[in-house]
């Protein structure tokens, strides 16, 4: 884990966050956490291909827009039903962007790059890929 | 779960959950498809999330089947809260884990779809839900909100087809509801992934009432009513119409209760009505319908046993107030419990709330006879086949369970091609028909009563004069004499002249009678001079016939003996 970190209470905002300059790591699969600006957990069902589509599209696409400024958190959600249920969740792969606001819920395998990207607030609609 | 009661398998061999809701598993032969996914359409605000509530709640708190509810348009507080009034506890139950909710919330504007996905998040869902509560009922309470929050209809249509064949493999019964669409049942075309049965919800107004309907467009597999069952939403949930068979299979009796009236008794065969019967009274106004109506509860009341009184027009101080100038003092039976009045203008509601609503009052109250004074009123809420459906419903249920019914009805004119007719169109229906009729004559109007019919009795077939006072009612034979029916003060007027010319006539006879006597004595007097003489001239007759016959013996005996002195040979 990343020694630097924002104080909690600035990721309430909506507002854009400073850019921490270190590298994440992002070998561990299941949490990657990093100085906070985006705060993203990705929902799958199982390791299903489609799953593990998805988790690699999620982790190249902040690492290329998002480098040292997120946290992820893949959850399967046949091992945790309860957060299905809290967290709304009904489609799978579903990556959910708590932060920055608006919370927006992705959904599907991640293939469609603008789409994260527009999805993530990095892009928008009419942006060009 | 085949093993609770014969009935759970119908004939087909189709298994039958009981859906425990009024009437629905009656017209259903017994319940929902077991194990497989009902389908329940219908426009918005026809009740099809109360009748999946309703499935879910009573599984739960009396089949001992817990259940889960999925909503997709209400939030799990919304929920409790809208069933709340219905006394269905639902948050007792959730607390008792014998029910569980779960709310799907999609917001359109949060949804970004960034390629293929599946809807395994609801199975999850679901599953550890059914897994949880060990449900065995399932509902989807409005699930085309999918189709709605999701951009891929192809997906979701995919992803439901999947859902319905993963929810038969549970072994849950599932109902799922959707909103009706322009040309098809559901908006989405739900029928097509739901094949076992499907229901289908109308709501609709008439004359100003509104009236709900419920239909079952198919149910494979299994025997089912096919036409629309009037149905309705009240304090205690859903029930549809019929909530009581049809069939005229039920036992009638043979014993007898009184009309209250001991001379209308004896009109009836000396008896009174048969127990179980349905009888009517009908006349115009003021004829008196309502004097026999409590005459008769009155009667039943006290025999001890109960009777209910419905009426659409008066309020009970009313009806009180006014039977109590006629004698009939009401108020001890309602403090013992054995008359209950209710009171409510037909208009308030739809016929089939009405209908519901006796039944409720008779299931609680449980009378031996019911009074509906009058059925008229009915007339201004739906149509007459509507009120005769609904009186058939009524008059069936009522002989099934063997309470006596009496029904007034107003008729509107006097002519008897109007008396003898009713405008529900029941007569038929009707057991036994008594006819109240007002007559016009020497300044006033006087009331009569016959027996128009009375199946399966002798009966009179006289006229009855019928009189209210302060002591109660009395009937009294009508004058019939001299071609003409005379009543109240005319038939007593003819009564005195009559005894006088009774009178007069009996000094005549007798008087003729005591002339014919002495004639007699004379004739009797002259008869027996007249046989004294006859004796006398017998007695001549008699003596001459004696000379002649010895004046013949001597003659032959003289010529005898001159033939001998002669020598003669």
């Amino acid at each position: 884990m990343t020694a630097t970190r924002l104080p909690s209470s600035g990721v309430d905002s909506a507002g854009p966050v400073p850019i921490q300059p270190e590298s994440p790591r992002v070998d561990d699969a299941a949490y990657t956490k990093a100085s906070v600006g985006h705060v993203l957990t990705l929902y799958v069902a199982s390791l299903t291909p489609r799953s593990v589509a998805a988790i690699r599209s999620v982790k190249d696409v902040c690492e290329r827009h998002l480098q040292g400024r997120y946290e992820l958190e893949v959850i399967d959600i046949y091992e945790h039903p309860t957060l299905a249920k809290s967290e709304q969740i009904v489609a799978a792969p579903t990556l959910i962007k708590k932060l920055p606001l608006p919370l927006r819920r992705l959904i599907g395998d991640m293939a469609d790059e603008h789409r994260v990207l527009v999805g993530l607030d990095l892009r928008t609609k009419d942006e060009a890929g | 779960m085949q093993t609770e009661s014969p009935n759970e398998t119908g004939r087909t061999g189709i298994a039958k959950c009981r859906t425990g809701i009024r009437g629905l598993d009656e017209i259903t032969g017994g319940g929902l498809p077991r194990g497989r996914p009902t389908l329940i359409g219908g426009a918005a605000g026809c009740g099809k999330t109360l009748l999946a509530m309703e499935f879910i709640v009573r599984g739960a708190r009396e089949l001992d089947e817990p259940g889960v509810f999925m909503a997709f348009e209400e939030s799990e507080e919304e929920l409790i809260a809208n069933v709340e009034s219905l006394g269905f506890a639902l948050g007792t139950l959730v607390e008792e884990n014998r029910i569980l909710l779960d709310s799907v919330r999609i917001e359109r504007g949060e949804i970004e779809e960034t390629g293929e996905y599946d809807l395994e998040g609801l199975f999850v869902r679901l599953g550890s839900a059914i897994a949880e509560v060990g449900a065995k009922r399932v509902a989807l309470d409005g699930i085309d909100a999918l189709f709605a929050a999701l951009p891929s209809e192809a997906i979701v249509r995919a992803e439901l087809r999947r859902l319905f064949r993963w929810l038969k493999d549970q072994g849950v019964t599932a109902v799922i509801t959707g909103e009706q669409g322009e040309k098809t049942l559901t908006r989405h075309g739900l029928e097509e992934y739901v094949s076992d049965c499907v229901i289908f919800l109308d709501h609709r107004m008439s004359n100003q009432v509104a009236t709900r309907r419920l239909r079952i467009v198919k149910y494979r597999g299994s025997r089912h009513g096919t036409n629309e069952y009037p149905t309705l939403i009240d304090e205690a949930g859903f029930s549809v119409l019929p909530i009581s068979s049809l069939s005229l299979s039920h036992r009638v009796s043979r014993e007898r209760v009184s009309t209250g009236i001991p001379r209308l008794d004896a009109m009836l065969g000396g008896r009174g009505y048969y127990k179980g019967s349905s009888v009517l009274v009908s006349g115009t106004s003021g004829a008196g319908k309502s004097s026999i109506a409590t005459a008769f509860a009155d009667g039943i009341c006290r025999q001890g046993e109960r009777c209910l009184l419905w009426s659409s027009e008066e309020s009970p101080d009313q009806i009180l107030r006014n039977m109590a100038s006629i004698g009939f003092d009401l108020q001890p039976h309602i403090d013992r419990g054995l008359l209950v009045c209710h009171a409510v203008r037909p208009t308030l509601y739809g016929l089939e709330n009405h209908l519901v609503g006796l039944h409720r009052l008779v299931e609680s109250i449980r009378p031996a006879a019911v009074v509906l004074d009058p059925i008229t009123g009915f007339a201004a809420v739906g149509d007459t086949a509507e009120v005769k459906t609904m009186l058939t419903r009524i008059i069936d249920f009522l002989k099934g369970a063997g309470i006596t019914a009496l029904f007034t009805s107003l008729t509107q004119g006097a002519e008897p091609t109007q008396l003898e007719r009713t405008d529900e169109g029941v007569s038929s229906l009707i057991d036994t028909w008594l006819l109240l009729q007002m007559v016009q004559s020497a300044g006033e109007r006087n009331r009569l009563l016959y027996v128009l019919k009375s199946r399966g009795m002798a009966h009179s077939s006289q006229v009855r004069e019928f009189m209210l006072d302060n002591e109660g009612i009395h009937l009294s034979d009508v004058y019939t004499g001299a071609g003409e029916i005379l009543t109240g003060a005319a038939r007593v007027a003819q009564e005195t002249r009559d005894q006088a010319d009774n009178l007069a006539a009996r000094k005549a006879h007798e008087r003729e009678q005591r002339a014919l006597e002495l004639k007699r004595r004379d004739l009797m007097a002259r008869i027996q001079v007249l046989e004294a003489q006859l004796a006398g001239i017998d007695e001549g007759a008699a003596l001459a016939k004696t000379e002649e016959a010895q004046r013949v013996a001597v003659s032959a005996h003289n010529e005898a003996v001159m033939i001998n002195a002669r020598g003669a040979d």
